[in-house]
Order: structure tokens, then C-alpha cells, then sequence
């Protein structure tokens, strides 16, 4: 008899194995104060809001997920922790502030750390290079989280992002100039790991219909090659985006995506 | 209390959050400023007669469209008293096949006059030689006027002075003539036998000819544990104007991408050790174990992996250490590095622990770094050069390069896969900080009041008092630009020099060390071989006194010899000669 795994758990096990595998072989966090610090604020800003807003605690898998992204993610200026700590407080708070009909409308780590590379560039910075851009490192979480979405029933969102990400890199490519692998590199490196496994996949920030995840995420694709081609012509008022195209298309698509979504089910 | 109050303060407790971020980055984006005391320092070079211009290589065409990135490098300057007239000369290095690199001697007047080309040591850059990197000076046969190594991509080449303005080409006997890619070395007595031994840092691997390339497979194959660069080799000093390659025995062969080292002793167990700046790795401590192996120690550093450019050595707080100061990248939105300040707690804790915050971590793309008690107060000041590469000033590589930053590396291994470069600038037209050491308070910037304005691409550094007036100079070389004099105008406070001549150490005594008492600490300087990046300060060293108290003096020469001098008169330059 086949047991069931709540999907959540294994997105737990995942994002474990990826912080544990990081920083066993390259030291990704950049020192426990920075982990400590994310995940406390996000499990104590999840017990405390849940508690005092809901009347009861909630599961703490979600508040544990967005602790590590946000450990993960943020590379803050010198040594300071305020952004991991605000940040931690922002995401989970943005479960129970930006809301409609009860359901909250962006994923937590991504409206972080939109905000923080949108509102604090002088101090915080998006993971650009690191875990060695090693391919087997890379090849193992690819297996895993591949597997992992498929039990979490998830995995046509990540292949859709992946083909429409290869698709739009070929049509860069053409419009650019440039080598092709300079438009595919980016999907080969870790930001992208944590982007197509935890963030674009959650399913309490995605609209109700399979087909319509499947457009969303190619929307959310679309708005990165927009803001990418942005970068490439150097337009300058959109500079603050391309430092980091996926996590501020889906940042915008993402939660529009759901208002629609929502107040489409609710008419 | 209802649920809507509820809701009502998370939002407001949301809001909160948001607003603070928004204070805290803007005081991140700030330097403090208000110091009260500064530093003077005046822009002099054509004044002076240094009208030296860096040109940068031109490579094989098959990495045209990453030229502009590979080639940022070569701008060198090193000082040398080379004629021993008790006035220090400068070298600097440029990258063009049939441009001379330039030797300005001191002409005691306050302006400096070239000499390379009659000199011997001008036309270096050839064709099928290769092109200069930058160069070290020390006396490696000990007969008292300093020699000449040029490191390249391409032949090193060693010139000996020979004592009557010209130098000779000796490359060829002395077994130095290995082709590498490189961008550092350093001179040290690893083995304290009294000669001058020679550790030559590779970047790009040795098996490249970058006039002659066989692949585009040259880059480095990660952007922050790249091992696949130029192997580092140490070549022992036999004595008989011949080195030996000893690196494999010896165990400092790294293939870390090494922009930068620096010896001394930092253990304090009275043998020299290694310090490297890797690009794309973790910074290396090989400690040296009595001459006979250096063993690359964990000392903090493997935990943090940036793109090292340069090391610079300074007893930060006057403890008797040597502290480090390696520079690393920051660049707003994309990429926060930062420079990395460790503080040597190895004999207390084993480690370096890493405090560099504010305007000493977040620097830019910073290059070039040397320590220097620019006021004179008794604490060392800290000057940074910045900037990578100045071009056309709307448009920026930092897009382009993200893209290719993330990915594996056997894509970004491949010159091929990189987007082109074109006209744009990376992290160009930045400025020098000049930061002000102020104690337990921290450093403050103090580069515009002190007169350092200029947006130049900075690469090495080199600190000496250029016109002996007890008060410390900086030149910059800058890549593609003209090289800088800041000439330090103005201070009444008390400062004391020491030249050191070996005897039974090398003659230029580098490695030795001065422990100078000042006030209630007491601060260590080392004879420079080789610091910063591509750079080598006056072998004299200075100390700034202020109005504090001057102790004794203690100078542990490379030979093991401890000398102890007391009632030092302030205010002048001592020549002190090892006892045999």
C-alpha cells in the first residue's frame, strides 16, 4: 500500500537537501547567523499572526520553506542581518496583509525579496553565482526536485517554465545576437533551482486550473524575456528588474494571476 | 480586541517593516562623513614629470568581444631605491607589445625623470616574450642595489643591477624563464638562508598563449571555487644567480586564479608565510613549517569564497599582528561581495575573524589596496583604488555577465559563450576611497575631502615618501590611464622611518620586521616583497607617531635575529644595519 506523503513535507525534504548539500560543499549561507535569523522571524512571525489573526497556530512547513529561500537567496551588503530579518518578517506577514478573499496573493519569499532588490539595491543583492557552478551538484537537486514535483502534482508548472524559458532564450537569442548559451546559461544555475521548485510551484499562490497555471507561468516567462531584452538595450529606468528577471515577473504576474483567478471563482 | 484591530496593526506593523528597510538601505548607501581631522593629499604626477600612460594588451581575435575584460590588467607600479641615493624610484608596468614600461628616478627635486630605455629595463613587451604584468624588486644577490622582476603573461624576465644605472637581462641563466600568465609575485627568504627567494603567482593557466590561442577554453570553470587558473610556483634562490622550481616539494603550487600575494609572518613563529587573493575562490594561508613545506592552513578563510584582488598588509590597531585587507567586488543590486578586513587572532583563536562593514567592505570593484599612515597619527590609514573597466558610461556588462554568473561552468568556461562586452563599461568611473583609521570608532572615507577625485580604472597601489619629508605618498597606476602622484601636503605630527639593511638576512631585508611602540600599542610593519596588488611600497618603513610616546623599537630580522633599540630620536630616518 502506497503511503501518502503530504506534497508539502517532500518541498521541505527538498529545500533541506538543497541547503544542507550547499552549504556541506560550498558554504552558501555565508554564516548561521543568517540562517538562524531568517528561519527564527519566519517561524515566529507564522505562530504569532496565525495564532493572534486565526485563532490557531499553523503548520509551520510554509514559514520553514520560506525561511531557508530567504536564507538562501539574500546576499546582503557586508555583514549586516537586518535584511534577513525584515525580510523573514515581510514575507510572512504578506501571507496575512495582501489578501483577497482570504487567500494571499503572492508567494511569501518572492514578494521579499522583490521588495528588498526593488527598495533596498544598496543593500541587498539577489544569489547570482554560487554552489560552485557545478554540474553534478546541480544534477542531483534537478533529479530530486523533478521527482518531488511530480509527487507534489506540481511538475507540469516547472516543465512549462523550463520550455517556455528555452523557447524565449532561443528567440533572445535572435534578437540580441550573442551566443545561444549565453541566453540557456541562466537556467542552469541554482537561483533557478529555488525559482522553478519552490517559488513558481507553490500552490497557495497559483490560480485554481491546471491549464491556467500553465499559462501563468508561461505569462511569467514572457514578462522575464521582457524584462531580459530590457537588459540587454540597457533601458535604464527598468535597471532595478534586471538584476533579477524571474523572481520580479513572477513578483508581478504571479499575484495578478490570482485576483483574476479568484474573483473569476467567486462570480 | 476585534479582529479587524488585529488585522489593522499587522498591517501597520508591515508597513513598518517596509519603511524601515527603506531607512536602513538608505543609511547603507551613505558614508559617514564629519571626521574632524583628514587627509591632505595633492594630485602632482605631470607636475612631477610622470606623464606615464597603461596601455593594455591586444589578444588573439578569437576573444575580441571579451578583450576589453580579459586585458583590464597590467597597470604595475613598484618602488626601488635603485641607485641607493637614499631617494625611492618607481616602476611602472604597461601591456603593449613595443610600449616601454617605465623607470622614474627620483631627482631629489620633487620630480622624477625615466630612464628605462637606457636603463635596460623599458622595451619588454614583445612578441613571443609576452607583455608586463607588473614587477618586484629585491636585491636577490645580495650585492646591495636592488634587481629587477618583471612578471608577465608571457617570460618573466629578471634584470640584475649592476650598479651603474643599466641592468642586465639574466633571465636566461637564472632558470626563471617559464612561460606563465601572470599577475603577482613576491620576493621572500622562505628558507632564512639570507637570499631572496621568489614566488610567482599564476592566473590564467600557463599552457596559454593569449597571442596564439589553441581553444576559447581559457575562463575560469566557476565563479567562486575555480581551481582550473595558472599554477603558482616558488623558485628557491641557489646563490649562484640560478633558482630552482621548488613548488611541488614545497606545497604552494595552488590553481586558484591568485591575483595577489603577500608574505610575512603571521603565526609568529618566525617563518615567513604565504597570503593569497584568489579571483573566483577562497583566499589561501600557506603557513610555512621551518623552510621545509608550507601547509595551506584553515584560518577562517575557506568558509568565504568572492573574487580576491589584492592583499595589503597592516597592524589595523596597533596590536603587534599583521591584520589583512584583501578587496573584493560590490556592485549595487547585483553582486555585494565586499572586501573582506581580517584581524589576525591565529596564535589566540587559529583564525582570522572577518570585520570589514560599511564604507571598508563596499568599496565598488575594488583593486589595488595598501596600508599607510597617511596622517601620521600612529594608526594606519587605508587607500583603495576602484573600478574595473571605463568605457562608454550609458552602458553596463553587469546585465550581460549576470547571465552567464549563474550557470554552469562549463558554459562560462568557454570565452566563446560570453556575451560580447562591445562599448559598455563594468563597474567603471569609481573612485578611490581613502579611509581613515580612527581606532575602535572605524574608518571613515575621507577621499573627497582629501582631495582623491579622480574616477580612473585603479589598479595597484605602492606607499612610500617619495621627497623625505616624514610623510607618506601614493601612486596609483591605472589601467588604459595616466599614472597618479597624490603627494601628501600637509601634517605637523611626529613620525620616525627605518631602513633596514640585512647582513646576515638578505640585503634588502625584506621579511624583517619593526615592532615600534606608540602610545599604549605597539605596531608591526613588515619589509615589503610584494603587496597589494601588483605593487610593492618602499622598503623603508614609516611610522606615524602623533603626539603619543615612542618606545623601543624591535626588529626580528629574516635571519632570526632580534634587535632592540631604544631613545630612537622622532622625526628622522634611521638606517639601521643587522648586527652580524
Amino acid at each position: 500500500m502506497r503511503t501518502a506523503i503530504d506534497p508539502k513535507y517532500l518541498i521541505v525534504f527538498l529545500i533541506t537537501l538543497v541547503l544542507v548539500v550547499g552549504e556541506a560543499r560550498y558554504h552558501i549561507l555565508g554564516g548561521y547567523p543568517r540562517l538562524v535569523t531568517t528561519l527564527g522571524v519566519c517561524l515566529a512571525t507564522e505562530v504569532l499572526l496565525s495564532w493572534w489573526l486565526r485563532g490557531r497556530v499553523a503548520n509551520l512547513a510554509s514559514a520553514y520553506i520560506t525561511g531557508i529561500s530567504l536564507a538562501l537567496l539574500i546576499k546582503p551588503q557586508a555583514n549586516i542581518l537586518w535584511p534577513f530579518a525584515l525580510g523573514a518578517f515581510i514575507a510572512i506577514a504578506s501571507k496575512y496583509v495582501l489578501t483577497y478573499r482570504g487567500r494571499h496573493l503572492w508567494n511569501p519569499s518572492n514578494f521579499a525579496i522583490a521588495l528588498l532588490v526593488l527598495v533596498a539595491s544598496d543593500s541587498v543583492a539577489i544569489l547570482s553565482h554560487q554552489w560552485g557552478n557545478d554540474l553534478g551538484t546541480n544534477l542531483v537537486i534537478w533529479a530530486f526536485g523533478l521527482v518531488i514535483a511530480s509527487r507534489a502534482r506540481v511538475l507540469h508548472v516547472t516543465l512549462t517554465y523550463v520550455v517556455c524559458f528555452i523557447v524565449f532564450a532561443l528567440l533572445r537569442h535572435l534578437i540580441v545576437g550573442g551566443p545561444l548559451f549565453a541566453e540557456l546559461a541562466p537556467i542552469t544555475g541554482p537561483m533557478y533551482q529555488l525559482f522553478v521548485f519552490f517559488m513558481v510551484t507553490d500552490p497557495r499562490t497559483t490560480v485554481s486550473t491546471r491549464r491556467g497555471r500553465m499559462i501563468v507561468v508561461a505569462i511569467v516567462a514572457l514578462v522575464e524575456t521582457l524584462i531580459r531584452l530590457a537588459g540587454d538595450y540597457q533601458i535604464a529606468w527598468l535597471r532595478p528588474f534586471y538584476v533579477s528577471p524571474p523572481i520580479l515577473a513572477l513578483a508581478m504576474v504571479g499575484p495578478l494571476a490570482m485576483w483574476w483567478d479568484l474573483r473569476r471563482r467567486g462570480a | 480586541m476585534s479582529r479587524t484591530w488585529r488585522h489593522s496593526i499587522v498591517t501597520a506593523a508591515f508597513i513598518a517593516a517596509i519603511v524601515a528597510v527603506v531607512v536602513l538601505n538608505g543609511r547603507a548607501a551613505g558614508s559617514a562623513l564629519g571626521a574632524g581631522e583628514t587627509i591632505h593629499l595633492a594630485e602632482v604626477a605631470h607636475a612631477s614629470g610622470i606623464d606615464f600612460v597603461h596601455q593594455s594588451a591586444t589578444l588573439d581575435p578569437k576573444v575580441n568581444h571579451i578583450a576589453a575584460h580579459i586585458a583590464a590588467l597590467g597597470a604595475c607600479v613598484s618602488v626601488a631605491d635603485v641607485n641607493n641615493d637614499g631617494w625611492p624610484d618607481l616602476y611602472f608596468t604597461t601591456s603593449r607589445f613595443g610600449a616601454s614600461n617605465a623607470l622614474y628616478l627620483n631627482q631629489r627635486d620633487g620630480t622624477f625623470r625615466d630612464v628605462a630605455v637606457e636603463a635596460g629595463v623599458g622595451a619588454v613587451n614583445r612578441a613571443g616574450e609576452g607583455v608586463s604584468m607588473g614587477a618586484v624588486w629585491g636585491d636577490y644577490d645580495n650585492d646591495g642595489f636592488e634587481d629587477l622582476l618583471v612578471y608577465k603573461w608571457g617570460y618573466p624576465q629578471l634584470f640584475h643591477n649592476l650598479g651603474n644605472g643599466h641592468f642586465e637581462d639574466v633571465t636566461a641563466q637564472s632558470g626563471l624563464r617559464t612561460w606563465m600568465n601572470s599577475n603577482g609575485a613576491v620576493w621572500f627568504d622562505f628558507d632564512r638562508d639570507g637570499l631572496l627567494d621568489l614566488y610567482i603567482t599564476g592566473y590564467f593557466r600557463s599552457d596559454i598563449d593569449f597571442w596564439h590561442l589553441q581553444t576559447t577554453r581559457i575562463m575560469q570553470s566557476s565563479w567562486d571555487f575555480a581551481s582550473n587558473g595558472g599554477k603558482n610556483l616558488l623558485f628557491k634562490n641557489l646563490g649562484n644567480g640560478r633558482f630552482k622550481d621548488v613548488t611541488d616539494s614545497m606545497g604552494v603550487g595552488s590553481t586558484r586564479w591568485t591575483l595577489a600575494a603577500a608574505a610575512a609572518d603571521f603565526n609568529d613563529d618566525g617563518w615567513p608565510d604565504l597570503y593569497l587573493a584568489n579571483d573566483y575562490g577562497p583566499e589561501e594561508l600557506y603557513l610555512n613549517h621551518e623552510g621545509k613545506r608550507f601547509e595551506l592552513a584553515r584560518a577562517g578563510l575557506e568558509d568565504d569564497s568572492k573574487s580576491g584582488m589584492a592583499v595589503a598588509l597592516g597592524d589595523v590597531y596597533n596590536r603587534g599582528v599583521h591584520d589583512v585587507f584583501v578587496t573584493n567586488i560590490s556592485e549595487k543590486g547585483f553582486l555585494f561581495q565586499g572586501n573582506n578586513l581580517r584581524l589576525n587572532f591565529l596564535k589566540q583563536l587559529g583564525r582570522f575573524d572577518e570585520v570589514a562593514t560599511g564604507v571598508v567592505a563596499d568599496a565598488g570593484w575594488a583593486w589595488g589596496a595598501q596600508f599607510g599612515d597617511l596622517n601620521n597619527d600612529g594608526l594606519l590609514d587605508l587607500f583603495v583604488a576602484n573600478g574595473f573597466i571605463s568605457a562608454d558610461s550609458g552602458r553596463s556588462y553587469w546585465y550581460a555577465m549576470s547571465k552567464i554568473a549563474g550557470a554552469q561552468g562549463n558554459i562560462f568556461e568557454d570565452a566563446k559563450n560570453w556575451p560580447p562586452i562591445g562599448s559598455a563599461s563594468l563597474s567603471g568611473y569609481e573612485h578611490s576611497r581613502v579611509l581613515l583609521n580612527r581606532g575602535q570608532v572605524g574608518f571613515v572615507d575621507v577621499a573627497e575631502e582629501a582631495g582623491v577625485t579622480d574616477r580612473l580604472d585603479g589598479r595597484a597601489i605602492a606607499m612610500a615618501d617619495l621627497f623625505n619629508r616624514g610623510l607618506v605618498d601614493v601612486v596609483i597606476a591605472n589601467e588604459k590611464g595616466r599614472a597618479l602622484l597624490y603627494r601628501n601636503t600637509a601634517n605637523r605630527a611626529h613620525w620616525v622611518e627605518l631602513k633596514l639593511v640585512g647582513t646576515r638576512s638578505n640585503r634588502s631585508a625584506i621579511g624583517a620586521e619593526a615592532t615600534v611602540e606608540i602610545g599604549p600599542g605597539r605596531q608591526r610593519q613588515v619589509v615589503d616583497g610584494g603587496s597589494g596588488f601588483c605593487s610593492q611600497n618602499d622598503r623603508r618603513l614609516h611610522f606615524g607617531l602623533g603626539d603619543q610616546r615612542f618606545g623601543s623599537v624591535t626588529i626580528r630580522w629574516t635571519s632570526g635575529e632580534t634587535q632592540v633599540l631604544n631613545g630612537l630620536a622622532i622625526d628622522q630616518l634611521h638606517v639601521i644595519t643587522e648586527p652580524r
